[in-house]
C-alpha cells in the first residue's frame, strides 16, 4: 500500500509471531472513523461522529482452519481472539487446499488513497454543504420535496501480516454527498435520489446531484403500468452497473470450484455477444473501488474476464487458485476484520461502444429505457441464471422517448441477456459501485405488466 | 426474568448518570446511552467440508444526545468511564445549542421485561455439537436425490446483553439470544442448475434442535431444488396468486409494513400518510406487529431505546388503526412509544422498525382457496422483497411456486419476482385461510441497518398480482 501504518503493522506482526510449530497465522487489524451529517428542511437532523477498531485472526493447522475476531484492539482482547481462533481449528474438516496467500512477486501499482484536505475538512463546512445540497435540490423543481440530505465521510487504516511473509498496511479516506427526494402530483408521490463522490468535498458536483434527484422523482409522475410484451431495453448507466455487478458471482473461481457458477465448463466459449468485453481492473484509479492490494495482501491486477464475448478467465484468491490448479488473480475480497477472505471481482469495467445514449435510443423502434430496477437480490439467481426484476422507465417509440411507465418487471436469463446485447454506449460513468456504468442495449426481454 | 444467570451490569449506574449528565452539558434536553456486549459463534459447511468455525466479540456503547430537532451521536468500544465521557462529549458537541449548564440525571431501578425463555444458552454447548448439526444437514440433503451436487449449511448463535439508560430516568436491560440454521442446495439436470433454500431461527438457545428436525429442513431445501429442475418458465402478466401459510409474510412487510413506520410517515414518504381510520385493506385483513411473540425471530424483551416490547394492532378489519413509533417520533406527536425503536448495533442510531409482523387468521379452509382458483399461481416459498414506500410499489421474489389449473396445483415454475402496489394489493386480498403460521427468520434492511424480524400469515389469495416471468 502507498502509505504504511507502522503501529498497526507491528500489532499484526506481534500476533503472527505467536505462531506455534505447524501453524499458519494471518492477523488483520483495522481502525477507522466516520462522520455522517443529515439535514432535513434546513435543520441539522443528525450528526454522527464515530470511531471503531478491530482484529480478525485466522489460523490454519494440518489443513484445518479456525477464525475469531473482536471489535477492539485491547491487548487482553487480542490474546483472547488468538486463543479462540486456535480453539476453533479442531472443528474444521481437513482441506488439502487450505492455506494463506504467499508473496507472488507481482508489483503493486501505486495509487493515491489519502486526501489531506478531506482529513482536515472542518465540521461546519460539512454541515453547510449538506444544507446547500438540499437547497439546490428544492430549487431544481417546484414539485420536489426533501426526504433527507446527507454528507458522509470515513477513514480507515488496515494492516495484514502472515507467517507466509505478507506484510501490508495502508490508509485511505473518502467522502460523498447524497440527497433523497419526493415529488407529488395530487395523491401520487414518487421518489428520487442524487449523489456526488470525490476525493475531497471540493470535487463534489452539488448541482448535478440536485438535478438528478429532482429529475428521478419527477420523471415518473403520471407513469402508468404497461401491457406485457417482449421488448428491447436500454439500461441506464446506473442500472447497467448493477447488472454487471451480479456477474461477479458467476466469474468467481471458488463458485466455479464448487460447481456453483453458471459459466461452469464454458471457458473459451462464446458466452456473450462479440461486442461485450469485461475487465476487472482495480488498478485503474478512476474506478470507485480501485485498490492496490486484495483482501489477502497480494497486489491487485488487471484481468480480462470476457473478451469479445468469449469467456477468458475466472477470478481467484489463493485458496480457489490452489483448488483449480491456477494462480491467484489478486481477487480475494474482505468485508473487514470480522471475516476471512472471499473471492470476487473488485472493479468491473465494460469496454464502451461509440454511441451516445440518444443515438442508441434513436435506433430502437419499440423499446423501454430502464431507469431503475428493484429486487435484484430476490429475483436474480446467479446459479440458474433466472433473471426477473421490478422496473420503471420510459417508453421508446420509433427512436424517441415517450411516456413514463412503472410497476412492471423485466425478465430473461443472464445467459440469454449476455448473448442478446445489441449495442453499448460511450457514456462511461464511474459510479460509486463495484462496476462501471454505461448505456447497454439488450433485445428480446419479457416485460410483464397488466 | 430471563433464565440466563444474571451477571454484573455492563456499566455501574452512577457512571451512567455522570455520562448522561455530560451528554446534556451543551443544553440538550435528552441524552441516552446504549451499551452492548455480544458474543457469537458461527460455523459454515460447504462442499462437504466444515470450512471454518468463527468466534466473535462485539462490545461498545452508543451515546445519543437530542436537542430540538437535532440528534448528536457518537460511539466507542471503550467502556471505561473516561471512554464513555469522551463519547458523550462528542455527541453533546454535535447537538450543541445555545444553552448549557449542569444537569443531574437520576436513574430508576433496572427494568427487565422478559419475553423469551432460554433453556440451553449457546455458550454452554460444545462447539462440536454445533458443527455436528451441519454434517447431519449435509448428509440428509445429499441423500434426497442423485441430482443434488452441492450443499452449503450455516450455523450461527449469538448472545447479546444490552443496557439502555436515558436522562428521563429510564434504565432497562435485556439479554437476547438467537440461534439460526440455514441450508442451501444446488441440483443439476438437463436444463441447468437450480437452487433450494430453507432456514430455521428462533430467539431461544440450543434447545431449538430438540424441538425441530434439522434433517427435515435439509430435505425441504433439497426437494425444492430438485422440483425446480423440471420447472417451466414462470408466466408473465397479472393473475390470481395463492400464497401458502407462513411463506408470504414478506408481502405485508413490503406492501404496508414499512409504510406504517412513523419516521417515513412523518416525512410524508409513505403512501399511508393521512390514512388513519380509513379502509386501507380488504376487511378480511387484521395486521399486527408483536415484539412479545415468544421465541419468534423478531421477539425482544425491550426495544433498543429501553421501552418494553408490545403487541400493536396496525390494521383492524381493513381499517388503519396505528403506525409504529420510536421515542423521537412519539415525542413529536405527544404520544406513547410502541416498542419499535431498534438498531443494528451500538454503532447505529435507533429508528422505527418492525418486530414480528403478521396477519391474523381468516375463516377459509386452505384447500378451498386453491379449489376456488381456476387459473393462477400457488407460491409455496417467497424470497426477499423491496418497497418504495412513497409510491407503494413493491417487489418480492418467489423461490418455490406452482401453476394452479382448474383448482389444482400442477406444474412447478422457475424463479421470478412479483410486482404490485401496496394499497391495491391489500384491497385485492379476497380469500383468507384459517391455518396461520409464522415464516422463516428474516433480516430487514433500512437506511443501511439490518435487524432480525419475523413474519407470518394464513394461506391467502390476492385477486391479481403481476408475475414477472418470461412465458407469454
Amino acid at each position: 500500500m502507498s502509505v504504511g501504518v507502522p503501529e498497526l503493522q507491528s500489532l499484526a506482526d506481534s500476533v503472527v509471531e505467536q505462531a506455534k510449530p505447524g501453524e499458519q497465522i494471518e492477523a488483520y487489524v483495522s481502525r477507522g472513523g466516520e462522520t455522517s451529517v443529515r439535514v432535513y428542511e434546513g435543520e441539522l437532523e443528525h450528526f454522527v461522529s464515530a470511531q471503531s477498531e478491530g482484529v480478525g485472526i485466522r489460523i490454519i493447522k494440518d489443513g484445518r482452519t479456525g477464525f475469531a475476531y473482536a471489535g477492539t484492539l485491547e491487548p487482553s482482547a487480542i490474546a483472547e481472539v488468538l486463543a479462540e481462533a486456535r480453539d476453533n481449528i479442531q472443528f474444521g474438516t481437513v482441506d488439502q487446499w487450505a492455506g494463506l496467500a504467499e508473496p507472488d512477486g507481482v508489483a503493486q501499482i501505486p495509487q493515491k488513497f489519502w486526501d489531506e484536505e478531506l482529513a482536515n475538512y472542518p465540521t461546519d463546512k460539512k454541515i453547510e454543504i449538506t444544507k446547500e445540497l438540499e437547497k439546490l435540490t428544492l430549487a431544481a423543481d417546484a414539485r420536489v420535496r426533501s426526504e433527507q440530505s446527507n454528507y458522509e465521510d470515513g477513514w480507515a487504516e488496515t494492516a495484514v501480516s502472515t507467517t507466509t511473509g505478507i506484510r501490508e498496511s495502508g490508509r485511505g479516506n473518502s467522502c460523498y454527498v447524497s440527497v433523497a427526494t419526493l415529488a407529488d402530483d395530487g395523491d401520487e408521490a414518487q421518489t428520487g435520489f442524487g449523489f456526488s463522490v470525490g476525493d475531497s468535498p471540493k470535487e463534489f458536483d452539488l448541482n448535478k446531484a440536485a438535478r438528478e434527484a429532482a429529475d428521478r422523482a419527477t420523471r415518473l409522475l403520471g407513469a402508468t403500468k404497461p401491457a406485457s410484451k417482449s421488448v428491447t431495453i436500454v439500461l441506464d448507466p446506473y442500472v447497467t452497473s448493477q447488472f454487471v455487478s451480479i456477474l461477479s458471482s458467476a466469474l468467481n473461481g471458488e463458485n466455479l470450484a464448487k460447481g456453483r457458477s453458471l459459466f461452469r465448463d464454458r471457458l473459451n466459449e462464446q458466452v456473450a455477444d462479440p461486442r461485450f468485453t469485461l475487465v476487472d481492473d482495480p488498478t485503474n484509479p478512476l474506478a470507485y473501488t480501485a485498490t492496490d492490494i486484495d483482501g489477502e495482501g497480494l497486489a491487485a491486477r488487471r484481468n480480462i474476464l470476457i473478451e469479445n464475448g468469449v469467456l477468458k478467465k475466472f477470478v481467484h484468491s489463493s485458496y480457489s487458485a490452489r483448488r483449480m490448479n491456477a494462480k491467484s488473480t489478486g481477487n480475494a475480497t474482505r468485508g473487514g476484520f470480522a471475516g476471512g477472505p472471499g473471492v470476487g471481482c473488485l472493479a468491473m469495467q465494460v469496454q464502451p461502444g461509440n454511441k451516445t445514449q440518444a443515438e442508441l435510443i434513436a435506433a430502437i423502434d419499440d423499446g423501454v429505457l430502464i431507469q431503475d430496477v428493484s429486487g435484484m437480490h430476490s429475483g436474480v439467481n446467479t446459479i440458474s441464471g433466472d433473471f426477473s426484476t421490478g422496473a420503471s422507465g420510459i417508453v421508446i417509440k420509433n427512436g424517441t422517448l415517450g411516456a413514463p411507465i412503472r410497476e412492471f418487471t423485466i425478465a430473461s436469463t443472464l445467459q440469454k441477456m449476455l448473448l442478446n446485447i445489441v449495442d453499448l454506449g460511450n457514456d462511461i460513468d464511474w459510479l460509486p459501485m463495484r462496476a462501471v456504468g454505461l448505456s447497454l442495449v439488450i433485445s428480446d426481454v419479457m416485460m410483464s405488466g397488466s | 426474568m430471563s433464565k440466563i444467570q444474571a451477571v454484573e451490569p455492563l456499566v455501574a449506574p452512577d457512571v451512567l448518570e455522570r455520562v448522561l449528565a455530560k451528554g446534556r452539558s451543551t443544553g440538550a434536553e435528552f441524552s441516552e446511552i446504549y451499551i452492548e456486549d455480544k458474543r457469537s459463534t458461527s460455523a459454515g459447511l460447504d462442499d462437504g467440508k466444515v470450512e471454518q468455525v468463527t468466534s466473535g466479540r462485539d462490545r461498545g456503547a452508543g451515546i445519543r444526545v437530542v436537542s430540538g430537532e437535532t440528534t448528536g451521536f457518537a460511539h466507542t468500544s471503550d467502556l471505561s468511564e473516561r471512554g464513555l465521557l469522551a463519547a458523550a462529549e462528542a455527541a453533546a458537541l454535535a447537538a450543541k445549542q445555545s444553552g448549557g449548564g449542569v444537569h443531574k440525571v437520576q436513574l430508576g431501578a433496572v427494568l427487565r421485561h422478559s419475553v423469551n425463555t432460554v433453556k440451553l444458552s449457546p455458550d454452554a454447548v460444545e462447539k462440536s455439537r454445533k458443527v455436528e448439526l451441519l454434517k447431519r444437514v449435509d448428509a440428509a440433503a445429499r441423500a434426497v436425490n442423485a441430482s443434488i451436487v452441492q450443499v452449503s449449511a450455516g450455523y450461527g448463535d449469538s448472545r447479546k446483553r444490552i443496557l439502555i439508560a436515558n436522562s428521563n430516568g429510564v434504565l432497562s436491560a435485556d439479554e437476547q439470544v438467537r440461534t439460526l440454521l440455514r441450508v442451501s442446495v444446488v441440483a443439476t439436470g438437463d436444463g441447468g442448475m437450480q437452487t433450494g433454500y430453507d432456514s430455521l431461527g428462533h430467539t431461544i438457545g440450543f434447545e431449538m434442535f430438540d424441538e425441530n428436525d434439522v434433517e427435515e429442513l435439509a430435505i425441504r431445501a433439497a426437494k425444492q431444488a430438485v422440483t425446480k429442475l423440471s420447472a417451466r418458465p414462470a408466466p408473465s402478466g397479472a393473475m390470481p396468486v395463492v400464497i401458502k401459510r407462513g411463506s408470504g409474510g414478506v408481502l405485508f412487510h413490503e406492501a404496508c409494513g414499512h409504510g406504517l413506520e412513523a419516521d417515513l410517515v412523518g416525512k410524508s414518504a409513505s403512501v399511508y400518510r393521512g390514512k388513519m381510520g380509513e379502509l386501507v385493506a380488504s376487511p378480511l385483513v387484521t395486521l399486527v406487529d408483536d415484539g412479545t411473540m415468544t421465541a419468534e425471530w423478531g421477539a425482544i424483551g425491550i426495544d433498543d431505546e429501553g421501552h418494553p416490547s408490545q403487541r400493536n394492532t396496525l390494521i383492524k378489519d381493513g381499517v388503519l388503526t396505528d403506525y409504529m413509533w420510536d421515542y423521537l417520533r412519539a415525542r413529536k406527536e405527544g404520544r406513547a412509544q410502541s416498542g419499535n425503536g431498534r438498531r443494528q448495533s451500538y454503532q447505529h442510531l435507533p429508528m422505527v422498525r418492525m418486530t414480528n409482523t403478521f396477519v391474523l387468521n381468516g375463516k377459509e379452509e386452505p384447500d378451498d382457496i386453491i379449489r376456488d382458483t381456476k387459473h393462477g399461481v400457488y407460491i409455496a416459498k417467497l424470497g426477499g422483497g423491496q418497497v418504495d414506500t412513497a409510491s407503494g410499489d413493491f417487489v418480492f421474489g418467489m423461490t418455490e411456486a406452482y401453476l394452479i389449473e382448474n383448482g389444482e396445483i400442477t406444474e412447478p415454475l422457475r424463479e421470478s419476482n412479483l410486482i404490485g402496489n401496496g394499497p391495491e394489493v391489500l384491497k385485492d386480498i379476497d380469500l383468507l385461510g384459517n391455518d396461520f403460521a409464522m415464516g422463516n427468520p428474516g433480516t430487514c434492511g433500512k437506511d443501511g441497518q439490518g435487524v432480525p424480524v419475523g413474519d407470518g400469515q394464513p394461506t391467502l389469495r390476492v385477486r391479481s398480482l403481476t408475475i414477472g416471468g418470461t412465458a407469454a
